[in-house]
């Protein structure tokens, strides 16, 4: 279980204008501007929980994964993970939790990837026959067999964050924190990526703790979301809510022969082409079944398709609200 | 345990890969080796008298030196620790169940052993063929030679935790190269590395012998040589004892510090 309650950190960070004045003026004088990463961040993860954690670029979704994995000590505050404070028992904490940063590599750049598992292997002491198990099992799921023997160096993106998670994983950690695992992959990748992600959840029953900036990650995987701006928690609540709370707003795509239907109350244009219509419905004024009944009096229908708000408008919807 | 032993084992191996850097080593290491000594013969011919150690001593001293050269120079860093600390990969080290000093630690001596085992025999092997009186002389006695590789050994141990706080320097200063170019300037000439400590002038030679840089390659190559024996040899054992745990007592305290407030570079 990880319970956060209040965690604060704060950054200083040198700062100038730009030009030779300026730089010379730094020398002297130094201004610095202390940025509140976090501020009274407080949520409650329990076992088995897969969680989105969103928020825009520095929002400070990156700062509050470094606390949970004690790589990072905040200012105040209090963080318990599996009963143990990250920062003060931090070996023992680690111990117990996987972390790929997508942006960075734990692969040794210049020998295969197999004897980063092995030196892996070693640093967690996990015996032989639990690794050999991981191993086969990590293998089959992510498709590595071919490339184990290759050197981190000569991977693609999407092989080398196939091995990232094979390597956060083969101590069998019980929370698994993912930094932008699918930061740069392609469609394919993402797809793998993201199946195994909720394979492990289900079969193994890890925590996962997920930050993206891909919505269809969210979509795929989480139940739940915590959105983070300006170093503050917003909103936590399940996607569905989430989605109902800011817009129960649907889109129908009609595509018909015949000359432009009439609209009634609570329907509006969105988009206008020859034979193709896309029409926003507003539940509360007009149903979605009495829009179609409406539009298909009028015209002959070729293809009609109902959507709900996409997980990526809902996000930017929230973003806008709270102005962040 | 076993997880150091790990990291030792990977950087040793990783680092015994790069053969040709080794014999492009080894031939430098001839051509300087050759020219020093050239240079001292030249001084002891002027006047022999004059030479705070024997020629001989002088000429072992500086094949020995060249032969663990990536021993104990203390230019040499690992890029891929500076690295990890300005560019945030810092990250990953700090999310695995070590201890960071000493997994640094472990990587920076296995690095050094890996290149110093692939580069000393030639140049020893070479050494002891030379004619007179470019040759280097057979350790004085069995226990001198003990004696030499518990030198080494710590001395190995005091360079390393030198170079550590250089390492750690870089939480604080963020660009390795400034603290890097003294350190190496400083630390080589004070540790007798282009000239014997013996050579220094008192009172200099007196202040240079008590710095723990007079723990690193001073000790071994004059214990070696037999310019330092008998009890004089146990008493620079204690000293690069006492100098060894004082540097990692200062560096696992200095760590310790910049860690509470390490910054990730790099987002």
């Amino acid at each position: 279980m990880i319970v956060l309650e209040g965690i604060n950190k704060s950054f200083r960070v040198a700062k100038r204008q730009a030009g030779f004045g300026q730089a010379v003026k730094a020398l002297v004088a130094r201004e610095y501007q202390t940025i509140q990463a976090l501020q009274d961040v407080s949520f409650t993860i329990n076992d088995g929980e897969m969680v989105g954690y969103i928020g825009p670029n520095g929002a400070g979704k990156s700062t509050t994964i470094k606390i949970m994995c004690g790589v990072l000590t905040p200012d105040g505050g209090k963080c318990e993970i599996n009963g143990r404070t990250p920062w003060r028992e931090r070996i023992n904490h680690v111990r117990e939790i996987g972390v790929v940063f997508g942006q960075r590599t734990q692969l040794w750049w210049d020998v295969p990837v197999c004897d980063s598992f092995e030196l892996i292997k070693d640093i967690y002491g996990v015996d032989d026959r639990q690794y050999a198990r991981n191993l086969e099992e990590l293998t089959t799921l992510l498709d590595l067999t071919e490339i184990l023997k290759t050197p981190a160096r000569s991977l693609s993106l999407g092989q080398r964050m196939r091995c990232e998670l094979a390597a956060s994983l083969l101590h069998s950690p019980k929370i698994l924190f993912l930094d932008e695992p699918t930061i740069g992959l392609d469609a394919v990748s993402k797809i793998a990526v993201r199946e195994f992600i909720k394979k492990l959840n289900a079969e193994r029953g890890t925590t996962v703790i997920l930050t993206t900036h891909d919505m269809q990650d969210i979509e795929a995987l989480t139940e739940r979301i915590i959105l983070i701006g300006k170093g503050k928690i917003l909103l936590d609540g399940s996607l569905q809510e989430l989605k109902r709370r800011s817009s129960d707003r649907k889109t129908v795509i009609l595509e018909y022969l015949g000359n432009t239907p009439s609209l009634r109350d609570g329907m509006y244009i969105q988009e206008q082409g020859p034979g193709r219509l896309v029409v926003h419905v507003e539940p509360g004024v007009c149903s979605v079944s009495e829009a179609i009944a409406h539009l298909s009096a009028q015209v002959e229908v070729l293809d009609i398709s109902v959507l709900g708000i996409s997980a990526e408008e809902m996000v930017a919807g929230l973003y806008r609200e709270y102005k962040i | 345990m076993r997880k150091y032993l790990a990291i030792f084992r990977i950087r040793f191996a990783n680092s015994l890969q790069y053969r040709t850097a080794a014999l492009a080593g080894v031939a430098t290491q001839f051509a300087w080796g050759f020219m020093e000594i050239l240079a001292f013969l030249a001084f002891w011919r002027v006047n022999p008298r004059a030479f705070p150690m024997e020629f001989s001593q002088t000429v072992s001293y500086i094949w020995l030196q060249q032969a663990f050269l990536a021993l104990f120079m203390m230019w040499f860093f690992e890029g891929e620790i500076f690295d990890a600390i300005t560019r945030g990969g810092i990250a990953y080290e700090l999310a695995r169940p070590f201890d960071l000093y000493w997994r640094w630690f472990t990587q920076s001596a296995a690095n050094r052993l890996a290149k110093t085992v692939l580069r000393c025999s030639p140049i020893l092997l070479v050494a002891f063929l030379v004619p007179q009186p470019l040759k280097m002389s057979l350790p004085t006695s069995g226990l001198s030679f003990l004696l030499f590789l518990v030198s080494s050994f710590l001395s190995l141990g005091v360079v390393v935790a030198f170079s550590m706080l250089v390492y750690i320097s870089t939480f604080y200063t963020l660009s390795p190269t400034g603290v890097r170019i003294i350190s190496a300037v400083l630390a080589d000439f004070l540790a007798g590395a282009i000239v014997p400590l013996p050579f220094f002038p008192e009172p200099f030679r007196t202040v240079a012998e008590a710095l723990p840089f007079a723990a690193m390659q001073n000790m071994p190559l004059r214990i070696y040589s037999g310019n330092i024996g008998g009890v004089d040899a146990l008493w620079g054992l204690g000293f690069q004892v006492f100098w060894l745990v004082t540097l990692i007592i200062i560096g696992r305290f200095t760590m310790g510090q910049a860690l509470n407030k390490v910054v990730i570079q790099g987002g």
